[in-house]
């Protein structure tokens, strides 16, 4: 499998990363070289393999239902919260309006 | 039988095909991955973590309490439970998803198939039921809220929500009829709050349905369907299938064709209509979650989960008809919502403490106060039973009075009357106003010569013939009495004499 | 009086502790050879007087005559991977920009508990994705060896954890924290003959380090030497209740376990490490190590590892697909850099702002991972790239039932000069075809330095062991570290 410059454009388009013309068509040899490499693994024989789901055997700990047992994995830390925000107002994240 | 439902179109009749998606918030504490609050209605990110909000290297841990709610709703639908299932990331950008990713259960969800039996008219004992398949359940994440009227040109970006666990139950497209999905919206939600695993809170969006609608003529295959989001009342879901249906059947009529989309539904104008910034949404390169581990319940877990669920509607039903000798009727409304069943079996669980007669003995004599005298005036007062201003234990002390002969039925409901106005105890009320039955032959023989001798006439009608005249002097008595005599004794009394 | 700096975390907390030299003593020495090293570019931030505060507080508790931590006295650089409250944390990319963490994370929690000291942020590759350090949006950090001879170009301390590796060969720090996704660790503390080992993973929590592909992350500890690096990592390691795939085991006394006998010891040499375009001088110093092991009074034992060659090309869908999907939480909204073009819509500015954001190796990444995912092509890649890693890993289960611990090398090559490879992302890969396998079967591994090739440059030795077994390795790292008496600097020229 290979992609062309429209496969590229829809990939970017997806990842939410702008690309131009340019751009598009300097990434096709180079993820073409990487897929045509990663491609080898098309000879492995996996017919009765399992994919992996856990690298160590270990089981999934789940946690008890307690409201904020951890401040540092609970809320009311609005503070904390939006101290990082590009754009934050009367306690909220704003954002370029969306129209639904 | 209910008649088929079909939708008809200028060129013949098209069939109606339903699935929905019903998202059921899962009743706990703490988020699905994070302990922040689930609370509704709090400041503006204030039940938000810093796992919530997507901060780098933030990682998540379920909650255990979640899976179990999953589970024993599983276990009420009679589905099969999967002792593994693991969260998938399902892969879209939006200002309400802070990860960049939901985590949800594609691939493997903790409950597989299962079904539900829905009554078509719940109005009608003898109404025909259908069994509605259900596909599957799984565990996600719920997304944040945006807001878009706040400012000119933002949107704001609340994350309350975000994070918080929701159950998505897919049903089969088994439904044929608007009546259909409503009645399995209703059955479902009534069964969820058995469980006690959503409150099914339509208004607060704790339960609310993606319609998933397609048309067809009779005998043809399936056709294209839409799905409506987000639909968060049983009645505009029953408009929505009316309309999405009349829609196609229009568009298909016209010779366009119907496309696979995301709709939304404005009940204002009552119309779906296409939602673009959902549009390009489509490829959501769903993977195993690296961060979670699969999710592996041991045979103990699955005891615990089967052992705390409390008996479900329609077993209820049966056994109020079978052990306590309800009709029909009474015992599907009273097991329909668990509110009112859980009300009335603490009331007649109340009743028989009270008056040490069997529950099967009072059983009726509760199921028709409550239906009748409780709900009528619940309605005059616009309240719901939850905010009933008397309680089971009231109920009871009140219908005790009756059973044993202190006050009479007819008294009971005036007592009833000043219980609701002054949130008073039925005992206290007929202490005070004196409204004890009298059951004193004395005083009643008394009374009753009273009557007859101012009557002479009527005594020789009732006595040529006219029995008829009873009723003229038991209530004379009883009006003499101020209504506290007990009429049973009245009655017998009155009619030793006159009999004479 | 001894220069401070030459010592290492044993050396710094046992001077502290008996009152040879202070903690303060100790910061102050190192923060000035940072500020002296800014030709290295090994720091995105320096915090000397955080450094400086630390040590104080130790001092303090000393003279308190309360108990001292594990590291008590030692100041570390931070890979800022890293996330630590009140201090920039950036990943070395422009898209976090400014982000100053509310929260620290567990690893480096730990190590300030046990009295570990910050002395600034580490530059890496962005997102730590790199293997020469040439992807920071923050510059390229220069490794401080030259090849011997005159030439000075600037060469590569290898990556991502190449201003870690850096700055404890230039004696910046005593030692510093590095993350392995794929040879993160080991492969530039090769290049620049330090010690560095990646443990089992689960063993550090990942809470709070800025995630690459979550199921081959893992934190450990870059240093001088292998009683170094067991110090340090049990200090960093231990169950973390935030992190759902984090080991709940207790964390063994590694350093008080050190023992270089390895008699009735058995050594895995893999055939399939035997690999057209490994270096001669690379070959030969595996052979010395094998040599150095018998020594030691290990048997050797001749292993296969039958998929090692489809370990990087697995490496290379699945740490893409699972940082497609990690990095999609730069966007713009909640901190970092924001790209809000005039008009743009709430889509068009995630787009900008990740396009300005991320380098162009996080961008091709996280095509290729986006790529690797999209419909019609999960199976193809995805899931067959998961099948080849299980198969990776029973080859290793099935090799350890023949022997305790594996031997290879750690890289093919040994450094190479900056701007070499940059241009071509596929030879930039193939650098960590020794490293990966380890990686993708969460297994603890670690290099060695075992000394200089023809051309001066420090070369590395690479031991793998069996699931939780970190001793095996440590002890293994021991073996080699005594025969081959690396003692060998790069000359001061920054």
């Amino acid at each position: 499998m290979s992609v062309d410059k429209e496969t590229v454009t829809k990939i970017a388009s997806l990842a939410r990363i702008a690309i131009n013309d340019d751009e598009a068509e300097a990434l096709v040899p180079e993820l073409n070289n990487i897929l045509g490499w990663v491609e080898q693994l098309g000879e492995v024989d996996c017919s009765g393999v399992e994919p992996m789901t856990a690298v160590i055997p270990n089981e999934l700990r789940m946690r008890d239902d307690i409201i904020n047992a951890d401040p540092l994995t609970g809320g009311g830390v609005r503070d904390k919260i939006l101290a990082n925000a590009p754009d934050a107002e009367a306690g909220f994240f704003a954002v370029p309006k969306v129209i639904e | 039988m209910t008649q088929k439902y079909t939708v008809q179109g200028a060129t013949g009749e098209f069939e109606v095909v339903i699935g929905l998606e019903v998202h059921a918030q899962i009743s706990t504490q703490s988020k699905l991955f994070s302990g922040s609050s689930t609370e509704f209605g709090a400041e503006p990110n204030s039940q938000v973590s810093l796992i919530d909000a997507a901060m780098p290297g933030m990682l998540p841990v379920p909650n255990m309490e979640c899976m179990r709610q999953a589970v024993r709703t599983g276990m009420a639908l009679g589905a099969q439970i999967n002792k593994y299932s693991r969260f998938d990331r399902k892969n879209y950008f939006y200002a309400d998803l802070p990860q960049g990713y939901q985590i949800s259960q594609l691939y493997h969800p903790i409950v597989g198939e299962g079904e539900i039996e829905v009554t078509l008219d719940e109005k009608d004992p003898d109404s025909a039921t259908k069994k509605i398949g259900v596909e599957r359940i799984h565990v996600e994440q719920d997304a944040g809220k945006l807001m878009h009227d706040q400012h000119p040109t933002m949107s704001y970006v609340d994350l309350n929500r975000c994070g918080v666990a929701l159950m998505e139950i897919v049903s089969k497209p088994d439904m044929t009829s608007p009546r259909e999905a409503g009645a399995y919206v209703k059955k479902l939600r009534s069964i969820l709050r058995y469980v006690g695993s959503c409150d099914g809170n339509m208004e607060q969006g704790s339960m609310r349905a993606d319609v998933n609608v397609s048309v067809r003529r009779p005998g043809e295959e399936l056709g294209t369907r839409t799905e409506t989001k987000n639909v968060n009342s049983i009645r505009f879901l029953m408009q929505v299938v009316e309309i999405e249906a009349r829609r196609q059947v229009d568009l298909i009529e016209d010779g366009g064709e119907v496309v696979q989309e995301t709709r939304l539904f404005d009940p204002n104008r009552m119309e779906t209509r296409s939602m673009r910034s959902k549009e390009d949404a489509h490829d959501y390169r769903y993977f195993p979650d690296p961060d979670l581990l699969p999710v592996e319940l041991d045979d103990a877990f699955l005891e615990e989960c089967r052992s705390s669920l409390p008996e479900l509607p329609d077993e209820k039903r049966l056994r109020y008809e079978n052990e306590l000798g309800l009709t029909a009727y009474n015992a599907a409304v009273l097991t329909a919502e668990s509110e009112t069943s859980y009300w009335f079996e603490e009331l007649l669980a109340q009743s028989v403490e009270r008056t040490g007669k069997s529950d099967k003995d009072l059983a009726k004599q509760c199921a028709n106060w409550l239906l009748s005298e409780l709900f009528g005036a619940l309605n005059k007062l616009g309240v719901t039973l939850e905010e009933s201003p008397v309680s089971p234990s009231q109920g009871a002390e009140l219908l005790s009075l009756v059973a044993d002969g202190t006050i009479s039925g007819k008294i009971a409901k005036d007592v009833f009357e000043i219980m609701l106005e002054t949130k008073q105890g039925a005992e206290q009320i007929v202490e005070e106003k004196s409204l004890k039955q009298v059951s004193d032959t004395g005083a009643i023989e008394a009374a009753i010569n009273d009557i007859i001798a101012a009557n002479e006439d009527k005594v020789a009608q009732y006595r040529g013939g006219n029995e008829r005249l009873l009723g003229f002097f038991v209530g004379q008595t009883m009006k003499a009495m101020q209504g506290k005599a007990n009429p049973q004794i009245v009655n017998e009394i009155l009619k030793k004499i006159l009999d004479n | 009086m001894t220069d401070i700096t030459e010592l290492g975390i044993a050396a710094i907390r046992d001077g502290v502790a008996s009152g040879e030299f202070t903690a303060v003593e100790v910061a102050e020495a190192f923060n000035s050879n940072v500020a002296a090293a800014s030709a290295l570019n090994a720091f995105i931030v320096e915090t000397p007087e955080i450094a400086l505060s630390m040590a104080k507080s130790v001092d303090d508790d000393r003279a308190a005559g309360k108990d001292l931590g594990k590291m008590a006295g030692v100041p570390i650089g931070m890979k800022d991977l890293f996330c630590t409250e009140g201090t920039q944390t950036t990943a070395a990319s422009n898209i976090l920009g400014g982000f100053v963490p509310q929260y620290e994370s567990t690893v480096s929690a730990n190590l300030w508990k046990a009295g570990a000291g910050m002395l600034g942020k580490l530059n890496l590759d962005q997102f730590a994705m790199g293997s020469s350090n040439e992807t920071s949006a923050f510059g390229n950090v220069i490794s401080p060896w030259r090849i011997s001879g005159g030439n000075n170009a600037p060469l590569a301390p290898g990556g991502s954890s190449g201003g870690s590796s850096t700055a404890v060969s230039a004696r910046l720090c005593p030692a510093a924290t590095g993350t392995d996704t794929g040879g993160s660790i080991r492969q530039p503390a090769a290049f620049t003959g330090i010690t560095g080992i990646k443990p089992t993973y689960g063993r550090c929590s990942r809470w709070g380090v800025v995630a690459f592909a979550s199921s081959l992350d893992q934190a450990g500890p870059m240093a001088h030497d292998v009683r170094d690096c067991a110090i340090m990592l049990e200090s960093m390691a231990g169950f973390d209740p935030k992190d759902s795939t984090s080991l709940d085991l207790p964390v063994p006394d590694w350093e008080a376990a050190l023992n270089s006998d390895l008699k009735g010891k058995k050594v895995g040499v893999p055939r399939e490490y035997r690999m057209d375009g490994t270096d001669q001088d690379i070959l030969d110093s595996w052979d010395q190590g094998i040599a150095w092991l018998k020594d030691a009074g290990a048997d050797i034992v001749d292993i296969s590892l039958p998929h090692t060659k489809y370990a990087l090309p697995a490496y290379y869908i699945i740490a893409p697909a699972e940082a497609s999907s990690n990095l999609s939480r730069y966007d713009g909204v909640r901190y970092g850099m924001r790209e809000l073009p005039e008009g743009a819509n709430l889509q068009d500015m995630y787009a900008a702002t990740r396009s300005e954001g991320f380098g162009p190796e996080v961008k091709r990444r996280i095509m290729i991972g986006t790529y690797v995912l999209s419909a019609g092509f999960y199976d193809a890649y995805y899931t067959q790239a998961q099948k080849v890693r299980t198969l990776i890993s029973q080859d290793f289960k099935a090799a350890f039932q023949q022997c305790d611990v594996i031997l290879a090398p750690t890289t093919p090559t040994a450094s190479f000069p900056l701007g070499d490879k940059d241009k071509d992302p596929l030879s930039m890969y193939l650098n960590d075809v020794f490293a990966v396998p380890a990686s993708m079967a969460g297994l603890p591994a670690m290099s060695v330095p075992c000394g200089l090739n023809k051309d001066g440059l420090p070369l590395g030795l690479q031991i793998i062991g069996n699931m939780f077994d970190e001793q095996g390795v440590l002890n293994a790292g021991l073996a080699i570290e005594e025969r081959a008496g690396f003692t060998a600097r790069p000359n001061k020229w920054w």
